[in-house]
């Protein structure tokens, strides 16, 4: 095959709104590449979008087996989209474990574009097929479109003089597969051709190979009579004019740190120790160094948090990050935070639990960890991300409660957010909130002694860093008497500062914003209260019930503790509550200790997100059963 | 006097010891050896040119981690085992200040051990006085990691049975780059070191010999009494022979890797003969720790290794300042990111 362009026969090309598209193979087949320059692509040309990545927690899990299957999902579409997809409407299934672990989620009907020799004996065997099996073939896949593409081969025809190792030839399959995928969805891939020049500046030769198999499948999709009855198709662009970027919730994180240290004039410090799957923010701030960052990677998650400890209280912006075993091991040093009442952004990046449980997939079950996961009375704010780009929003927003509320912030995300991605439109400076850090300035002859706990209005007591004249004072994980902040046994004064230690932070409901109602009446049968990442499937199984003219809303908490001062209110306009998550009924417990009442439970605990279709299900059942 | 007023006061006239005398009384036991070691440190705090809005205690838990509340400088009394990653933490955020840390055999090298050997190889500026007094103070008798083999104690009734740590061979071992030792007693010694410690850029790590009459009173007599001291302990420094004994005629000399107390009287030998004694020089120090566990060795003090390398602060300022040499990153560079598009078309 040339690398002249062909006159392409006439192919239909349909419109389509949305898409969902699943690339899957081996660990080892550049899946997680193949789904990104693909989703870079869409986003470029202008597509809402929403990414998300699905691989083994084993580095190199046994080839060819159903546990080594890698997956990147992304759903894109003319309008706007907030899942991944419930089901993939196209597969792109490089061997047959990957067709074997992902079929279920297909839509029937869907497209399946098989690498064909993936599905040889060997693989077959490997995947666990019965012998003599072959699902290409054998009539298995009746309900889905089939095309077996020898992708291998014709990769290897394409760059047979490349000069390229047999070795290097086959790893460049997963290009060839990006081609045809463009050439399905009419996308240009001179965005790509860019990427690779830039990936291999000093081995032009390799860009040239990966550039000559990616043609080869795009041109492979004009040639071929294969899709002559299905057909291109055309997803036409949605956004508006501007400047965008993709970013994943962990680093949407990592940036959000740095914007609010640069707000509040302050140098940003993260100490901590690497975990699944929240290491992504450690290594997106040790980057940015050209922005004054200072990382430490410590020897433990204890180190993490401890010495963004003794950062905060020399007066930096200080952060850890973790994921639930590491915010365990920190419960500790988040009493010291809390006690010493300095300010510290805690992000914990939530994973199946207990335990090492399932390290790579996402669960929302540190709640209550987040809430009450500390010896003696130590509440602190939590809040919580509903999307990768929210984790922006949602990291900067914790940043300014610590820092004005001189308060330990957890901020939950979770390894679905934490490795999704979507399109940013760039944000400007101005809108961010101010942050203004409540230092105490230095004392001259005859001012009155320093007291490090005299507390203002809401409670809060002032910052007095090392370095400032005057203010020199001693504090500690001892209880201290009110005000002078000396070591205190006390028995009233032990009970009066617990009191007012609980109270700077009710007293936060006072500054942020009431809850609002995402989408849906104000008043109705039901209302659906979510937090953190099932927004998405929640928002999208809302907007269907909405247009099947169910009496449904939507509510999404970004302030778990405390509340927002109108969520009672909120809540007593609905003759029911559901509140979906992804643990065994956490924020539902929570509810209903705080407002008295009995809402619905919908949760589910498989490491997987839930998908719209499930919370449209439970949303007809529940309005079935308020009407009987 | 007031914190307050002895800082307007540093900068009018020499600071001296009461300038760093908090307003609270040390609750330590009386005779404990915590006592000599505030003293002493109060003496030295204001040879050291620093005003003590500069400088920072930082401690763990335990009898010797309330030392920051009699201090007048700034302090944090943290969670148990924890002081040396709050000093890094610090100590990077604020690099120009003094930092010190104040802990002990249990809070060091039991629950605090893991920071310890990544603090001492990471060398970040810090002086950090570890309180050996081979026993658990303030749980009230239990042994701790340094504690002597059959010790009985509260948890080990029978007699400790396993092997204390050598934590001058673990300092060096870690990739500390300072190791000293002195006694509560010594005082004059004891301000030496503190003083050597302070000027020693990287991770200073002063072992100190205290005595806890409550618990495991006498641990360290052999080396405290005048009576014994001379022969029992020896004197390391810089540059001179290892001589000690009563009437300085005893000497170590290096047979192979091998120290041998010589009699200079005696053996026909000179202090030239003698092991001469070189801090930069880690093998030495190396055999030097290890005499802690050779009874028929004196006990060193002094100053065992000192080692100029880069601190860890120092070395991240450097990366950050070379990644900021096209200048200082913006807010607005920073959100928009460097693989940010532009969508031109509005198609609705």
């Amino acid at each position: 095959m040339t690398d002249k362009k062909k006159t392409p026969r006439q192919v239909n090309v349909t419109s389509k709104t949305s898409v969902s598209v699943l690339f899957a193979g081996d660990s080892g087949d550049g899946m997680q590449l193949t789904g990104t320059q693909f989703a870079n692509t869409v986003a470029i040309h202008g597509s809402e979008l929403n990414t998300f990545p699905n691989f083994p927690s084993e580095i190199r899990a046994p080839a060819g087996t159903v546990a080594g299957v890698s997956g990147f999902q992304l759903q894109f579409s003319s309008k706007p989209v907030y899942t991944p997809g419930a089901r993939f409407d196209v597969m792109v299934a490089m061997n047959s474990a990957a067709l074997k672990a992902n079929l279920k989620n297909l839509h029937r009907g869907g497209i399946i574009i098989a690498g064909t020799e993936g599905f040889d004996e060997k693989n077959l065997k490997l995947a666990g097929y019965p012998e003599g099996a072959n699902p290409l073939y054998d009539g298995s896949l009746d309900n889905y479109i089939v095309f077996p593409v020898p992708i291998l081969q014709l990769t290897r025809e394409a760059l047979k003089e490349s000069g390229l190792s047999s070795k290097e030839i086959d790893r460049c399959k997963n290009m060839f597969v990006l081609g045809l995928l463009y050439w399905l969805y009419t996308l240009p891939f001179e965005g790509t051709m860019e990427t690779m020049y830039a990936k291999f500046k000093k081995n032009v030769w390799m860009a040239e190979a990966n550039i000559k198999a990616m043609k080869a499948g795009y041109y492979f999709g004009d040639e071929t009579e294969l899709f002559a009855n299905l057909g291109r198709f055309d997803i036409s662009p949605h956004k508006q004019h501007g400047i965008y970027r993709r970013v994943t919730g962990n680093e949407a994180c990592a940036i959000a740190l740095t914007a609010a240290s640069r707000k509040a004039g302050l140098e940003l410090f993260l100490g901590s120790y690497p975990i699944t799957p929240a290491t992504e923010i450690l290594q997106t701030l040790a980057k940015k160094k050209k922005y004054g960052v200072k990382t430490f990677q410590a020897e433990d998650e204890i180190a993490g948090i401890v010495s963004s400890i003794g950062a905060a209280y020399g007066g930096a912006l200080a952060a850890t990050n973790t994921s639930g075993p590491g915010l365990a091991l920190k419960t500790e040093a988040l009493g010291l935070a809390v006690i010493l009442e300095i300010p510290l952004v805690v992000i914990n990046v939530q994973r199946g639990g207990p335990s090492t449980g399932l390290p790579t997939k996402p669960e929302q079950s540190d709640l209550f960890m987040a809430l009450y996961g500390r010896h003696g009375e130590a509440p602190l704010p939590v809040i919580a991300a509903h999307s990768p780009v929210d984790c922006f929003y949602a990291t900067y927003e914790a940043a300014r409660i610590a820092v004005e509320h001189m308060t330990p912030v957890i901020c939950l995300s979770d390894g679905y957010l934490a490795l999704s991605s979507e399109p940013w439109e760039v944000e400007s400076p101005d809108n961010l909130a101010k942050i203004t850090p409540r230092f105490q300035p230095a004392r001259e002859p005859g001012d009155s002694p320093y007291l490090p706990y005299k507390r203002d209005e809401r409670q809060v007591r002032s910052w007095a860093i090392p370095g400032t004249r005057g203010l020199e004072h001693r504090i500690g994980g001892l209880e201290k008497q009110h005000e002078t902040g000396n070591i205190s046994h006390d028995p009233e004064n032990h009970e009066l500062m617990t009191k007012l230690r609980a109270e700077k932070i009710d007293r936060i409901a006072d500054s942020i914003p009431l809850q609002s109602i995402d989408n849906g009446p104000l008043t109705g049968d039901l209302l659906i209260l979510g937090w953190g990442s099932t927004y998405g499937a929640i928002k999208t199984a809302v907007e269907q019930a909405l247009e099947k003219g169910y009496s449904v809303a939507h509510a999404h908490l970004r302030y778990i503790h405390p509340f927002p001062k109108n969520l009672k209110e909120i809540l007593g306009n609905y003759k029911q509550v559901m509140i979906p998550e992804l643990n065994n009924g956490q924020l539902v417990h929570v509810i209903r200790d705080t407002f008295l009442i009995a809402p619905e439970s919908y949760t589910k605990v498989q490491g997987v997100p839930f998908n719209e279709m499930e919370i449209l299900t439970k949303i007809t059942d529940l309005l079935k059963e308020l009407k009987s | 006097m007031t914190d307050n007023d002895k800082t307007i006061k540093a900068l009018t006239a020499p600071l001296t010891a009461k300038d760093f005398a908090s307003d609270q009384e040390p609750k330590w036991c009386p005779g404990c050896g915590d006592h000599s070691v505030l003293q002493q440190l109060k003496q030295v705090l204001p040879e050291l040119g620093v005003t003590p809005e500069n400088i920072v205690f930082l401690s763990g838990i335990g009898c010797s981690s309330r030392l920051p509340y009699y201090l007048a400088t700034y302090g944090v009394h943290g969670i148990h085992g924890r002081a040396l990653p709050m000093a890094t933490g610090l100590k990077i955020a604020r690099p120009e200040l003094s930092v010190w840390v104040g802990t002990g055999d249990g809070d060091a090298l039991s629950i605090g051990g893991n920071h310890f050997i990544h603090t001492l190889r990471r060398n970040p500026d810090l002086n950090v006085l570890l309180f050996n007094n081979e026993i658990y103070g303030l749980t009230k008798g239990q042994y701790s990691p340094t504690s002597k083999i059959g010790l009985k104690t509260v948890t080990s009734p029978s007699g400790v049975i396993d092997q204390p740590f050598n934590t001058a061979a673990l300092t060096i071992g870690s990739g500390g780059s300072f190791f000293a030792r002195a006694f509560d007693r010594d005082g004059k010694l004891l301000r030496t070191i503190l003083k050597r410690a302070a000027e020693h850029k990287g991770t200073s790590l002063v072992e100190i010999y205290q005595n806890c009459p409550i618990f495991n009173n006498a641990a360290f007599e052999a080396f405290a009494t005048l009576d014994s001291k001379a022969d029992n302990t020896i004197y390391v420094e810089q540059g001179k022979p290892l001589v000690f004994g009563k009437n300085k005629n005893r000497g170590i000399m290096l047979d192979g890797f091998t120290p041998i107390v010589v009699d200079l009287d005696k053996d026909d030998l000179s202090t030239s003969d003698l092991w001469l004694h070189d801090e930069s020089d880690i093998n030495k120090a190396s055999i030097l720790a290890r005499f802690a566990d050779d009874e028929s060795l004196p006990r060193p003090i002094g100053v065992f290794y000192a080692e100029n390398r880069a601190t860890y602060e120092d070395a991240l300022a450097d990366q950050i300042k070379d990644s900021q040499q096209n200048g200082y990153g913006t807010l607005e560079q920073l959100l928009k990111g460097e693989n940010s598009y532009e969508i031109k078309s509005a198609v609705v």
